[in-house]
């Protein structure tokens, strides 16, 4: 077996051969043509639950409730003129709209969506890939996905989307380490780093999901880290209307703007099944013993989680104010991060051994305090008459040969 | 060098990763904008990722992407748009006295050693692993069992070592920036 084909999918187990590539190519053609109609669902179900929640109507003109609203919009932003500002750098303008766009879509390529499946004599996983590095790919698509936005920033040659870009980029590194801390939780329960190994072991029932078995806190943590890493309400600093016009998508038109709202709301729904994967057993729950049609209930079973992930992130647009961007700052670095990363030994500390995890679990408490005397200490010194430190030590070069090293430029 | 043990998948593998690694590594040097140098770069580390799926190290290549494009680019990419210097370099001053012919002395001592090292060793660049007998490693997790093996029993010393040394720079810039913005303030200059 080659060892670039995915190893956990019993489909490759007898080689390749056409009716393999034909499924293959059966399920990447359904999986993403389903994901790309079932954003203009989520574009249209957003866009009512919030017209709800806010005493409005929404769309309502085209097709039955409005459902035909997002095909409509499309069709005019396609028919758009399309401007690019004359101080843009024309080739990354238009590269940034596809990096936010792909990412979201090989990401979902790894979401377990139902159990295993027989056709045709061929047994394989209802998962467009389950490549052997799993859930890293998860954390590789983020990294990328959010040059969409800096570069789109960056290029426009405009300042509101320099800054957003600025900001999205400072944003994505300091909440991608507890995202990955979280992860690495996740991955030492499982025993894998394969998104399917994840999900067959949170099969057995309720008490074995993870969000349960490794205590709330992780999925806690992974709720705030990825819905910050998506630039969603309440931590879209990087669009935010009142302050960046409407942040690196402020220059762009047309089919490039559309691009980015697809990429967004295609974020949303893959973090959403991502989240289900990780924390909510993916397609786990209960089937009915039904001869031929056993296959579909835990497809049923994914989809209503997921949707139920979807709401609760137009619940959070329409009920939490915006994060200011100093208090992001420190809710990634101050607390998430210390928080993940302290969870991460405690359950390493249990999987050993309780003596191990009682241990692990008071050391981590011992230095929390530390650090929050520390936090405490250092907001004071900030705030006092005294700001600022007195100097220590020297300078390990003097500042007049580092001027003259440096050619007198610092001056 | 190209052996008659690399089915043609593995010598096309190969091809597209080097003239990926090529393309962007000739792109970060030739590109007057930092920015573009900067992505040329991310190029680059996608060459090296599929270099190393090619080699069976999953976990690697993942963590090229993860660590090396998708935070210390991004990182780059803060400082450039922070600094404002996102616009084409003017390349006429030196910034360093005698940066040029020491440049170039590097250039030359760097392909005198690899042109050495060449020679002596029967190295093939884009065959399978060496350390498994010419074996593609396992999936994902035997890739992660093995590299937590080696880091935390043979090579415990230099990865101790280096964590170590990581704190030391994180403190050390620490203590330089409080000291930059301390000089400043005194004197004014700010």
């Amino acid at each position: 077996m080659s060892p670039l084909l995915a190893t956990g999918d019993p489909l490759y187990a007898f080689g390749v051969n056409w009716a393999v590539l034909l499924i293959v190519a059966v399920k990447v053609l359904v999986g993403f043509g389903g994901l790309l109609g079932t954003v203009t669902l989520m574009i249209w179900y957003e866009r009512k639950l919030i017209s709800g929640m806010q005493s409005r109507i929404g769309p309502q003109k085209w097709g039955p409730f409005g459902l035909l609203q997002t095909l409509a919009d499309g069709i005019k932003l396609f028919f758009k003129e399309d401007l690019i500002p004359a101080e843009a750098d024309r080739f990354v303008f238009k590269l940034a709209p596809y990096l936010a766009l792909i990412p979201a879509l090989i990401t979902f390529a790894i979401v377990p969506i139902g159990g295993t499946v027989t056709l045709a004599g061929h047994t394989f996983l209802l998962q467009m890939a389950d490549p052997p590095i799993g859930i890293l790919l998860l954390l590789a698509m983020s990294g990328i996905s959010v040059y969409g936005v800096i570069l789109a920033g960056w290029s426009s040659g405009s300042k509101y989307p320099l800054m957003s870009s600025v900001r999205a980029s400072a944003q994505m590194i300091s909440y991608e380490a507890a995202l990955g801390m979280t992860i690495v939780t996740i991955v030492l329960a499982t025993g894998s780093l394969s998104t399917h190994d994840i999900v067959s072991s949170q099969a057995n029932g309720v008490w074995h999901w993870n969000v349960i078995r490794l205590g709330v806190v992780p999925f806690i943590v992974f709720l705030i880290a990825i819905t910050a890493e998506l630039n969603r309400p309440p931590f879209d600093v990087v669009e935010s209307e009142s302050e960046l016009v409407g942040g690196f998508h402020t220059e762009y038109s047309s089919i490039r703007f559309a691009l980015f709202f697809l990429a967004e709301f295609m974020n949303v729904i893959t973090m959403s099944a991502i989240m289900v994967t990780l924390f909510f057993g993916g397609p786990a729950g209960w089937v009915p013993n039904i001869p031929h049609l056993r296959w579909i209930f835990p497809i049923l079973w994914f989809l209503g989680k997921t949707t139920l992930f979807c709401s609760m992130y137009i619940w959070f647009r329409a009920a939490l104010p915006r994060y200011r961007y100093d208090q992001l700052m420190d809710l990634g670095w101050k607390k998430l991060i210390p928080l993940s990363l302290g969870w991460m030994l405690i359950v390493a500390g249990f999987l050993i051994s309780p003596s191990w995890g009682f241990g692990l679990a008071a050391v981590v408490l011992l230095s929390s305090l530390v650090l929050s005397r520390s936090f405490d200490l250092g907001l004071a010194r900030s705030s006092g008459a005294n700001a600022v430190l007195p100097t220590v030590g020297e300078r390990p070069i003097p500042g007049a040969v580092l001027r003259a090293f440096t050619d007198g430029e610092d001056q | 060098m190209i052996d008659s043990i690399h089915s043609l998948p593995d010598v096309i593998t190969f091809v597209v990763a080097t003239l990926l690694i090529l393309t962007g590594a000739v792109g970060v040097i030739a590109a007057k904008n930092p920015v573009h140098s900067a992505l040329s770069l991310i190029m680059t580390f996608f060459g090296v990722s599929i270099a190393f799926i090619e080699q069976g190290a999953h976990f690697l290549a993942a963590v090229e992407i993860i660590v090396y494009a998708g935070a210390i680019v991004v990182l780059f990419l803060f400082v450039i748009m922070f600094l404002g210097v996102d616009r084409a370099d003017e390349v006429s001053v030196d910034p360093l006295v005698g940066q040029r012919p020491l440049a170039l002395a590097g250039v030359v001592v760097t392909i005198a050693g690899v042109v050495t090292m060449m020679s002596r060793a029967g190295w093939v660049t884009g065959a399978p692993a060496l350390s498994t007998g010419g074996q593609p490693m396992q999936g994902g997790n035997e890739n992660i069992k093995e590299l937590g093996t080696a880091v935390f029993t043979t090579y415990i010393y230099a990865f101790e070592a280096t964590a170590a040394l990581l704190i030391i720079a994180v403190v050390g810039a620490v203590i330089l920036a409080r000291k930059e913005r301390v000089v400043d303030e005194q004197e004014g200059v700010a």
